[in-house]
């Protein structure tokens, strides 16, 4: 992970100051900073999304691409994740420096989606036991300035409200092989619904208190994180802790709390803000890249 | 708890938001500047096939006879009598690396450092083992520049420079500090800063007196008062506002932005439409004090 070094005294004033419920850039704890969304920025992808927080930066695509179900599922598709941390977002990313970083990244997504409710699996499947829809979520890094994984998670939940799987059907004939037809219309296409996809929420232990979305020079200053995925009603679907101090069972308890009720506010702002560029409709400017 | 989501906003060009004619003639690496042959060459062009070409992107100045180009966006190159805030990278023999900004990492040699108390002997072979204990890895000092070979070479003479105790660090472009005939300032606000001209400011609460300082190395470590934290957190999101509209950085042209920040929240500076509006009003207040 990228990481600053800092000189003690620095430290001591960051600690304070979290203390104080006064961080470095006049913060709250559980305040966020300015997070900038925009879906459909890379045109041949099924669906994608960029997600600016601060200094990181985070591009998502989703391809959706014909498969074969899993045996033990038969009824259902899947999805697979892959992160590059590119080495564009700080030198130590060069080579196979990134991915450490990037493979614990994309089990933690596998873990937060290793449940029933979080995707709706069952309208990936085309042919039980023969064909199914499996979407390949791909995660590009391109800057790294502290709290990838809310970043990430929010960047997948905008990418996966952006994707339109098109719509086929399955044409027997009558020697029982089956051809896949796929609709003439190119908008005509399925929607997944993301109402119980989950966000993650990392907490930083600083001190004796915790913060919410940590900068790079924050996240220097602690010891131990606890990152909580929950999903928009408040359920909490994995827990994971990272860092290599110690945490206390009731600071546990707290910080989960505290990211159940961040979490249940961080859903409601980004389905607003997806619902408002999808009502701009397809003559929005699209600010890109360049913008 | 605070959360804001928006859609991404394209930038406007500067000299339409100023609504003035700022014609800058600007270039970039090969462009002619003139072809006329009587004017001397400055830094940033070269001589070629009878025309002055640009050899950086920046703008260009003239000064009677002499042309030269700014560029834009530089790492730090080190001039002799420049104060700069760097960070100790690695402590070696008999001398300490420290990390300016600049192309190479500068070199505080050990007999050019303050001894704890002043005082003023030969560094001997016990003050090479006690390096570490003076500087560490991570540490902030605040030093006068003596350039030499390419790598900047620095020194503490006086026991204004030294090591720095509890404050913010806020890294800009070198560019955009202006050189002025002090780089330290106690703004009445309450705060003071260093406006290292490498584009390292370090902004710290005022000691309280103004005692002999024993070049710094006692760290104060206690807790710095609300008041103080809440003046430097705006003073950081101010310069790092001036920074992202292009603007120069010195010591008036923070205290307007300080106060022309008042009526806002520490944490709302950093919102674009706010940014741009205190940063709209601090020019209009430059140029009335200069015209």
């Amino acid at each position: 992970m990228a990481s600053v070094t800092l000189s003690e005294a620095e430290k001591v004033y960051i600690v304070h100051g979290v203390q104080e419920d006064l961080r470095v850039d006049g913060r709250g704890r559980e305040d966020y900073r300015c997070v900038e969304v925009e879906t459909d920025v890379v045109s041949n992808t099924s669906g994608s999304a960029r997600v600016k927080l601060g200094h990181t930066d985070i591009l998502v695509g989703v391809k959706a691409e014909m498969g074969t179900p899993k045996l033990e599922k038969p009824n259902e598709g899947y999805l697979e994740f892959f992160v590059d941390c590119s080495a564009s977002a700080t030198p130590e990313f060069e080579g196979r420096g990134g991915d450490d970083l990037g493979t614990e990244i994309a089990n933690t997504l596998y873990r937060i989606f290793n449940n029933k409710s979080s995707v709706d699996l069952k309208t990936l499947c085309i042919s039980p036991r023969e064909h199914c829809w499996v979407l390949y979520v791909d995660v590009l890094l391109l800057e790294c300035g502290g709290n990838l994984f809310d970043a990430i998670s929010i960047a997948v939940k905008a990418a996966l409200f952006n994707t339109r799987i098109p719509r086929v059907r399955v044409l027997e004939d009558e020697e029982g092989s089956k051809d896949i037809e796929l609709s003439d219309d190119p908008y005509d296409c399925i929607r997944l619904s993301v109402e119980n996809v989950p966000c993650i929420v990392t907490l930083c232990k600083i001190g004796y208190r915790h913060v919410v979305d940590a900068t790079l020079q924050e996240e220097a200053c602690s010891l131990a994180s606890l990152l909580v995925s929950v999903t928009s009603k408040g359920v909490v679907t994995c827990m994971r802790k990272v860092g290599k101090g110690s945490l206390d069972p009731e600071s546990i308890f707290e910080m989960m709390e505290t990211g159940k009720r961040v979490g249940k506010v961080l859903h409601a702002s980004l389905q607003s803000v997806v619902h408002k560029e999808e009502s701009l409709g397809p003559k929005r400017q699209k600010v890109g890249f360049l913008g | 708890m605070a959360m804001e989501m928006r859609l991404p906003v394209a930038r406007k060009p500067l000299s339409e938001r100023l609504g003035r004619d700022t014609k800058k003639h600007l270039v970039v690496p090969g462009d002619t500047i003139t072809t006329d042959t009587g004017f001397m060459r400055g830094h940033g062009t070269y001589m070629g096939e009878e025309k002055l070409i640009a050899s950086v992107a920046g703008s260009v100045e003239r000064v009677n006879k002499l042309i030269c180009v700014k560029a834009l966006k530089t790492r730090y190159i080190g001039e002799v009598g420049d104060i700069v805030v760097g960070r100790i990278t690695e402590v070696q023999q008999k001398r300490w690396k420290v990390e300016t900004n600049s192309r190479l990492d500068s070199v505080l040699l050990l007999s050019s450092m303050n001894l704890p108390g002043g005082e003023l002997r030969r560094r001997s072979a016990e003050d090479e083992l006690a390096m570490r204990g003076f500087l560490q890895e991570g540490d902030l000092i605040s030093v006068q520049a003596v350039f030499s070979d390419g790598a900047v070479s620095l020194h503490t003479r006086s026991l204004k420079y030294g090591k720095l105790g509890q404050g913010v660090l806020v890294q800009v472009s070198p560019s955009l500090v202006k050189r002025q005939k002090t780089h330290f300032h106690d703004l009445p606000c309450g705060a003071s800063v260093i406006l290292g001209n490498n584009g390292f400011i370090w902004i710290y609460p005022t000691p309280e007196h103004k005692e002999e300082e024993a070049g710094g190395f006692i760290a104060n470590l206690e807790p710095v008062s609300l008041a103080d934290r809440e003046v430097i957190s705006r003073l950081r999101n101010c310069i790092i506002s001036l920074v992202t509209q292009r603007m120069m950085l010195y010591d008036t042209s923070i205290l307007y932005c300080y106060e022309a920040s008042l009526p806002h929240q520490i944490k709302d500076i950093l919102k674009p439409e706010i940014m741009e509006e205190i940063v709209m009003e601090t020019r209009q207040r430059l140029l009335e004090q200069e015209g």
